[in-house]
């Protein structure tokens, strides 16, 4: 009697070594873990914040905002910002214009909005088709084997390709007929979005074709092939959500490069049309009158510098929390 | 590895010939005419005339043909002459300029010291600048130190030429008078003085440069630097009594330069290139300021001569800094 409580008291025993001693922790997300690790990045996250409200500014600062950026009012021109009044009390100002007016009498900061529309939306869509473009080339070249030496000798040759100058061969030679076609405004924008994406998919070719290279010998690709699922599925629910976090962190480096790439050619002269507002070429129209008008170059130059850094500083921080390797330490 | 290199130079003649031919194709694509600034009084079978003397009214394979043995077989004549003194190319058309109607290449030869002192000093300066930051912030990482290195580097990454050099000007130009914002290509170095001269001029457009150049490779070198000082053969040399100065920078450095030296190697084209942007800015006329007028005067041998040199060096360069590779590290066999 007493020898059978004793051994099923041990028993109980036994098993209660083998049971958490601990409540057991709830299962963690990925996203979550990545959010963790992202938000340890005070650089990522401010620049990540930065992003938002720039993105936000700009898009919806017209409704706030309601002044037209075209609209020209010669009577209030070279107005100054309101903050010289701190150090200059004789300077023209007005609270109507509160970043002051240009030499034509338009508002700045209306044309800094929608400057920063049109800079922002060249950006964001020459991010995408040069994404676009290379993630379908590097899957191609990394999963279909017969694929892979002419699109890598076709990269290759991408690389080897001189790329600033061939910028501006395509945009003044093909500036002509684009706006003939589409317009002004359309045909530069499906122009000039055009030409950055063709010129900067490579990276993202290589590394997303280094990745797919690695995930193909894996065993659940295996697993998916002997169940009789086609190449083009297996891309689409096995290859592609893997490599996304690579592609993530390209992604901030496209936007970071289309910006500047797209001020630059503003800032040449082969931008968008003169009448037609972007940071780069608000910019490059400030340039003769800089002694005078500081703010104007400022202002424009402050702003693409700034998101191009926090986009920079979110990539950084992407890159060490989409990386599992570094992730909880 | 020699072999390997006569490979890599082979290989490259038919990725040149292509790229050659599409830079060719793009530019005959180009809608522009070399006519437009031609007043309208010329009547059009004078024009049509014109045209053909400027090689126009050929079928494309014939003008490619054309300047291919113009840059390949007559150009390279008038370099043996120019310095052995023979008489190759005597009479031999050369790649004419649209622009000037003289030979192209003259025109380079011309451009490419200023080029080469502005845009290859910042680079050397850049170089000169980012190694110690990157040696001193691998070595102590996350300190204040590595941390303004790091902040440092990504303003130079995100500050574009254009504004950097247009604050500098404001700056040093405008308000404090320090230095001319236009670069003088005339001013000949004599003596001292002009050399102080030489010397003012060039601080904006090289010190503009050099934030780029400093702010990538002071990373590379930061990374390398890292890579290495966890290596086990540091901790052999510091166990056996090694100076710490020996350790980081004879054993540590010589083997974190061997990445960044292929590094610098792929940069050196972009010198050659020329900084547009900043080119422009300080009105500087070199290369990228040459190709930036042919290119808004449709000056299309111009173009397509100079864009075609960018792909030469980029291609060379390229085969340098892997040949380079292989030669330093010898864990790396390409045989």
């Amino acid at each position: 009697m007493t020898d059978q409580t004793v051994n099923a008291e041990a028993q109980a025993e036994a098993y209660g070594a083998l049971q958490d001693k601990e409540p057991p922790k709830e299962p963690r997300a990925q996203w979550k873990d990545v959010w963790d690790q992202f938000r340890k990045h005070k650089g990522a996250l401010i620049g990540g914040g930065f992003l938002l409200f720039i993105t936000l500014a700009v898009l919806i600062g017209p409704l706030v905002w309601q002044v037209d950026a075209k609209a020209l009012d010669i009577r209030n021109k070279d107005m100054r910002p309101l903050y010289t009044l701190l150090w200059d009390s004789t300077a023209r100002t007005s609270w109507a214009k509160p970043l002051g007016s240009d030499n034509l009498g338009r508002d700045i900061l209306a044309t800094l909005i929608a400057g920063g529309r049109a800079s922002m939306a060249v950006g964001w869509t020459a991010m995408i088709l040069a994404l676009s473009i290379g993630t379908a080339i590097g899957v191609c070249a990394g999963y279909f084997r017969k694929l892979d030496g002419p699109l890598m000798r076709l990269t290759d040759l991408f690389l080897s390709l001189p790329i600033l100058p061939l910028l501006l061969v395509a945009v003044t030679l093909f500036r002509q007929p684009l706006r003939a076609n589409f317009g002004p405004e359309t045909g530069m924008f499906i122009l000039i979005v055009g030409v950055i994406g063709i010129t900067s998919w490579m990276q993202t070719a290589r590394i997303v074709r280094g990745e797919i290279l690695a995930l193909k010998e894996r065993e659940f690709i295996l697993a998916a092939r002997s169940i009789g699922t086609t190449p083009f599925k297996i891309i689409r629910r096995h290859l592609l959500p893997n490599v996304i976090s690579p592609i993530m962190v390209s992604a901030t480096l496209g936007l970071a490069t289309a910006i500047i790439t797209e001020s630059a050619l503003s800032f040449l002269g082969v931008g968008f049309p003169s009448d037609f507002p972007t940071w780069g070429k608000l910019l490059s129209d400030a340039v003769p009158r800089m002694e005078e008008f500081p703010e104007r170059v400022m202002l424009p130059g402050i702003l693409i510098s700034l998101t191009v850094l926090s986009v920079n500083y979110l990539g950084d921080g992407l890159r060490d929390a989409l990386d599992p390797r570094i992730r909880g330490r | 590895m020699l072999t390997y290199t006569i490979r890599r130079l082979v290989l490259a003649i038919p990725t040149l010939l292509f790229i050659s031919i599409v830079i060719f194709l793009l530019l005959q694509l180009a809608p522009g005419d070399p006519m437009a600034q031609v007043p309208l009084t010329v009547p059009p079978e004078v024009k049509q005339r014109m045209r053909e003397a400027l090689g126009l009214g050929q079928p494309i394979h014939v003008q490619y043909w054309k300047w291919l043995v113009q840059f390949f077989w007559v150009e390279p004549q008038v370099v043996i002459d120019h310095w052995f003194g023979t008489a190759f190319a005597e009479g031999k058309l050369r790649v004419l300029s649209w622009q000037t109607r003289s030979p192209v290449m003259d025109i380079v030869v011309q451009r490419m010291p200023q080029t080469l002192w502005v845009v290859g000093m910042s680079y050397i300066v850049g170089i000169l600048i980012a190694l110690p930051i990157g040696i001193y912030s691998a070595y102590r990482q996350y300190s204040i130190f590595d941390q303004a290195g790091t902040f440092i580097s990504m303003i130079g990454f995100s500050i574009p030429p254009f504004f950097s050099g247009v604050v500098v000007i404001v700056i040093f130009s405008v308000n404090l008078g320090w230095f001319p914002s236009i670069y003088d290509t005339t001013h000949v170095v004599t003596d001292w003085d002009s050399f102080v001269v030489q010397l003012n001029q060039m601080i904006m457009p090289v010190m503009v440069l050099a934030l780029q150049t400093t702010a990538q490779i002071s990373r590379f070198m930061r990374a390398s630097m890292l890579d290495n000082l966890n290596q086990d053969y540091v901790r052999t040399a510091r166990a056996k009594g090694l100076k710490e100065s020996v350790v980081v920078m004879v054993h540590v450095l010589r083997n974190s330069m061997i990445p960044i030296i292929t590094v610098i190697a792929l940069g050196v084209p972009s010198i050659f290139g020329g900084a547009i942007i900043t080119e422009t800015l300080f009105k500087v006329n070199g290369i990228g300021q040459l190709l930036l007028t042919a290119l808004f005067a449709n000056d299309l041998p111009m173009v397509m001569t100079l864009t075609f040199i960018f792909a030469v060096l980029i291609v060379l360069f390229n085969l340098i800094a892997d040949v380079l590779y292989g030669l330093l590290d010898p864990r790396i066999r390409y045989d």
